[in-house]
């Protein structure tokens, strides 16, 4: 059928600087750039999806991307985008599908908080002269530990559920092996080893080379049970129950035949080229209940040595959710924002459905604190954190840590076109292929998250000690370092935040 | 001695080490004028050998037993020492006696200007081109 | 709250405080002349004393002190005591004309204990005593019970302290424990409440700096019951130490490093060293986190059976310590130590976190939480 689809960018090749080297046409496995019999290169529009590899990788800087939306009648309804998907399905008769966070322009709630600073009644602590805490406890902690003297020393006499241990208080977010490629879990593997935090599997289980990353790994139970028997369970820091995914709550996943090879096969346990479904409930949940039956499952398996995680995607009622979550036995709960990414998800779903993150952690927090059981649960926020500044927010807000999922793929090369689905990343992240996945070097992938997160970690210190404080509880949930600009007075409340220029209080 | 080193898990085949190879062998050493304007243009002394999805860059290994030495029919080709294969342009006559024997088809027939070219682990740069440039740090210049 | 005091009060400020170990009964003469010295220390907008021992004849009582904008404030105030306490005396707190302190409230002191039904409510009598002091002050308007503990009592005012101490004539009364207050607040709400000590039964706060942790100890407070009604970091550091000490029992040393937290550095060298106490410390961050005080202060803890003082955990306010015989002092200054006490047995700059403890030999058992305190401690 003819494609009424129109171009959606513009390639420009700048003629006097290209030296027809073709590194663009290597490059692109959508086969945008193209080498005609005498060797002169030229390139497709209709095919370029900008994920800037050509771009990036051109030696000589010929090449531009530009944006080209289609031109169509000014009409608010109906934009190009919406006739696009229209033309798409018409032509298809199927989902639409993507990959990546939501893109819309919802109110991105960061960027209505400002942060705090001392002056004059309230020393700065400068970070570069005097300890800057960043360490964060991820685990259930009890309301008061008893102690007992022994011989005029004081003696624990509480025992203390097992923890998470962070140096700074970022992980990595789950991403499964077979949605993205080895060198990627690699990648976040060895930077979780060398930045003292920790990784996750996502549901594609533990490639068997990365066992020896075990202690620096969290691996999931997902509804498709991929990857999972006792060796995994055992070889890691700690387990998460992934009921939903910011960017798709409420559907399953679906990993394609076409990316199951024969390490992903071994690792899922599945067969090569089968196609991986992961049910939107685990059939095995159907109720609070049940999920504090699979929780104490996975203690009683790993014998009450690691924390249990439980993984949700930031819903409508996330609060009375994470509540019943806490009470279900869970050790810490992961929200997943509506900005959170995804290898593949409906885009009608990852567009629609969801609340964004911010008011997910206020409203959290909020509730657990209302009930007086906070301290029972840690709580990792994620789903769409750009930069330090929105971590700090986070913590201010009420999170103990968050995860960094789309940050940690574009440290790593990433470039947001939202192709992940089609398995031909050309950064060598969402793809199974042997032969774009090595561009990915895991070695550069390591050092480039740990460079990410050393510098958002300096920031994070280097804010905290303006706010006078040298110790990352003394901010968790202190929303009084918070204030709001431009928010209505119900996003306020939920926030729980005052107007910027109100005073102290 | 410092040799180069491929790494063939991490090259990606996009060929990048022979344009900067061409260009730091070229007069001008400027990447646009060495590949459009310079007749007769410049070689790379460095070659991808590739079968998808294996690939890997090939250039003198800079043998400690060179049997281009020994072949090479004018002196042209000797090891110095530092134990790097140097190759005197003055001397060459273009037999590609060099190119026959050598194990690792490194050599490369510069037709137009009847000469051989082969890596000279670049002398103006500290590290050699290949390496700098390659985007995926597929190649190594290091002691093994 | 009453829409007199509705924001925090950002204040530097000067403090003293001493007590002798032994118990012996001094006048409250020595701790006005102690605070004189800190005058500059702060800007007549507020001053206030503790002393403990000062109500001997009636120590199984608790001493409510309360402020009353109006007899109207005192009339609706007075049904809810009846309600919840038996009452044993009330009467009007003496006070002398001082030109420095200007038109007081209603000062009224009740000695009263829980009514006898209180058993029914299924808490302990503290937390009886708790939940009346925050029903009152949350709730009527204009009235403000400011020290609520047994054979101790709380005086602050609106002015210099040495004048606020002459005001509420503490040279008449003997207590073996004084601390005491200069405020230097950085904007004026000039309400009589906001001065310190803060007081909540029997412990009482002075307090010099900021408490920067101030948004997440108040919410963490409040999931213990806490009700932080008046706004000020003081207020947190005071429920803190009931919480800590009363409630959950810990000995003193561990609720100051609970709340003035070892670093993680030194905690690590105190694991590598095999030091047992370093899983204390470690459990203790990891629990009470959200009660780490964290921003410069310097405090003073008046309680029956001693004082405690603390810096923040890098000392950013000033706090020097002093003995001697019996004698424990510890003040903002050197200067006001020596002012009252001369031939010091030693004298010195408390580390930052590190508290200095004094205690009552022969301690006060007057409740059973302070009993069970006393064995935890031993």
């Amino acid at each position: 059928m003819k494609t009424y689809q129109l171009p959606e960018v513009k390639i420009e090749r700048d003629k006097d600087r290209c030296i027809d080297c073709q590194v663009c046409v290597r490059q692109c496995a959508f086969e945008a750039h193209i080498v005609d019999e005498d060797g002169e290169v030229y390139s497709e529009d209709e095919k370029c999806v900008a994920c800037q590899r050509c771009v990036s990788l051109c030696p000589t800087n010929a090449l531009t991307i530009k944006d080209n939306k289609p031109f169509v009648k000014d009409n608010a309804n109906w934009t190009a985008e919406t006739q696009k998907y229209i033309w798409k399905q018409a032509e298809t008769g199927g989902v639409l599908l993507t990959g990546m966070g939501n893109p819309k322009p919802y109110p991105i709630y960061w960027d209505h908080m400002l942060l705090n600073a001392s002056q004059v009644t309230n020393p700065s602590i400068d970070p570069l002269r005097e300890p800057m805490e960043l360490r964060t406890y991820l685990g259930s902690k009890p309301d008061k530990i008893d102690i007992k003297m022994v011989d005029g020393e004081p003696v624990l006499n509480t025992k203390l559920a097992p923890q998470l241990m962070v140096k700074t208080p970022i992980l990595f977010s789950a991403m499964s092996f077979g949605a993205v490629s080895y060198s990627v879990c690699e990648g976040l593997a060895r930077a979780s080893k060398e930045l003292g935090t920790f990784w996750n599997t996502g549901e594609g289980g533990l490639p068997q080379n990365l066992y020896e990353y075990g202690p620096n790994t969290i691996v999931q139970v997902a509804s498709g049970r991929f990857g999972v028997h006792s060796e995994y369970l055992d070889a890691a820091a700690a387990i998460e129950i992934k009921i939903g995914q910011g960017a798709k709550p409420g559907i399953g996943g679906h990993l394609p035949g076409e990316k199951v090879g024969a390490e992903v096969s071994r690792t899922r346990m599945i067969p090569v080229g089968s196609d991986a479904i992961s049910p939107a409930p685990h059939h095995d949940i159907y109720s609070i209940e049940d999920l504090s039956q699979l929780i104490f499952s996975l203690k009683e398996a790993t014998e009450y040595t690691k924390p249990i995680s439980v993984k949700i995607s930031a819903v409508h009622n996330v609060a009375a959710i994470a509540s019943g979550i806490a009470r279900a036995g869970a050790d810490i709960i992961a929200i997943d924002g509506f900005r959170g990414g995804t290898g593949a998800a409906p885009t009608m779903i990852r567009d629609n459905v969801g609340i964004p993150i911010e008011l997910a952690i206020a409203a959290v927090d909020t509730r657990l604190r209302d009930e007086a059981i906070r301290n029972r649960v840690s709580v990792i926020a994620a789903g769409g954190f750009r930069n330090s500044a929105d971590v700090i927010k986070a913590i201010a807000l009420g999170a103990d840590a968050v995860y960094l999922g789309t940050a940690a793929l574009v440290a790593m090369g990433c470039h947001v076109c939202q192709m992940c689905y089609t398995g031909k990343c050309n950064w060598g992240i969402a793809t199974q292929d042997p032969y774009l996945e090595k561009r990915l070097n895991p070695d550069v992938a390591a050092e480039r998250l740990f460079n990410l997160v050393r510098g958002w970690s300096h920031e994070i210190a280097e804010m905290l000690g303006g706010m006078g404080l040298n110790a990352i509880e003394s901010l968790r949930g202190n929303r009084l370092h918070l204030r709001s600009i431009g928010l209505s007075t119900e996003e306020m409340d939920i926030l729980g935040l005052q107007a910027a220029g109100s005073p102290m209080a | 001695m410092k040799r180069v080193y491929t790494k063939e898990e991490a090259c990606i085949g996009c060929r990048l080490c022979e344009v900067h190879c061409l260009t730091e062998h070229s007069r001008s050493k400027n990447i646009i004028k060495a590949h459009k304007k310079e007749f007769p243009r410049a070689l790379s002394r460095v070659l991808v050998e590739e079968l998808r999805p294996v690939s890997f860059a090939v250039q003198c290994r800079h043998c400690d037993e060179p049997v281009c030495v020994e072949a090479c029919i004018t002196g042209a080709i000797t090891k110095d020492e530092s134990g790097k294969v140097v190759h005197d342009e003055e001397k060459c006559v273009g037999c590609w006696t060099c190119v026959l024997v050598c194990p690792h088809g490194a050599p490369r027939r510069d037709l137009e200007r009847k000469k051989v070219a082969k890596c000279d682990l670049c002398p103006d740069r500290e590290t050699p081109a290949c390496v700098e440039m390659c985007p995926n740090r597929a190649l190594v210049y290091e002691e093994r | 709250m009453k829409g007199r005091i509705h924001r925090r009060n950002i204040s530097g400020c000067g403090l003293a405080g001493m007590m002798s170990e032994d118990g012996r009964l001094m006048s409250g003469e020595g701790i006005i002349r102690s605070m004189e010295v800190l005058h500059d220390r702060s800007n007549g907008l507020g001053g206030g004393f503790a002393g403990y021992g000062i109500y001997p004849d009636r120590q199984d009582h608790y001493a409510l002190h309360i402020m009353y904008d109006d007899i109207k404030a005192k009339e609706m105030t007075d049904v809810l005591i009846d309600e919840w306490f038996e009452v044993d005396a009330e009467e009007v707190i003496p006070t002398r004309k001082v030109p420095g302190v200007g038109k007081a409230p209603l000062l009224w002191r009740y000695f009263v204990k829980p009514s006898a039904d209180f058993n029914e409510c299924g808490v302990c009598e503290e937390d009886y005593v708790i939940d009346a002091v925050m029903l009152v002050n949350s709730t009527v308007e204009g009235a403000f019970i400011f020290s609520s503990g047994k054979n101790m009592g709380a005086f602050k005012a609106v002015g210099f302290p040495e004048d606020v101490g002459k005001f509420y004539r503490l040279d008449e009364y003997e207590g073996y424990t004084w601390i005491g207050h200069g405020r230097f607040p950085t904007n004026t709400p000039g309400w009589w409440g906001g001065a310190h000590p803060f007081t909540i039964l029997d412990w009482a706060i002075v307090h010099n700096g900021e408490i920067s942790s101030y948004g997440i100890n108040k919410r963490y407070l409040e999931m213990f019951g806490y009700k932080c009604t008046m706004l000020t970091d003081t207020e947190v550091v005071a429920y803190s130490f009931d919480l800590l000490l009363r409630r959950h029992n810990l000995p003193i040393e561990l609720a100051c490093k609970a709340l003035a937290a070892s670093f993680w550095t030194d905690i690590d060298r105190m694991k590598a060293q095999g030091k047992k106490v370093a899983d204390v410390y470690e459990a203790l961050r990891m629990v009470y986190g959200g009660g780490l005080l964290n921003g410069p202060f310097a405090i003073i803890l008046g309680h029956a059976n001693g004082m405690v003082g603390l810096s923040d955990r890098v000392k950013l306010r000033p706090l020097v310590a002093a003995r001697k015989d019996d004698m424990l002092y510890i003040a903002s200054e050197e200067s006001a130590i020596r002012e009252v006490a001369s031939g010091l047995d030693k004298v010195w700059n408390p580390k930052a976190g590190e508290p200095v403890i004094g205690e009552l030999r022969i301690p006060v058992s007057n409740t059973d939480a302070v009993r069970e305190l006393e064995e935890t401690v031993a």
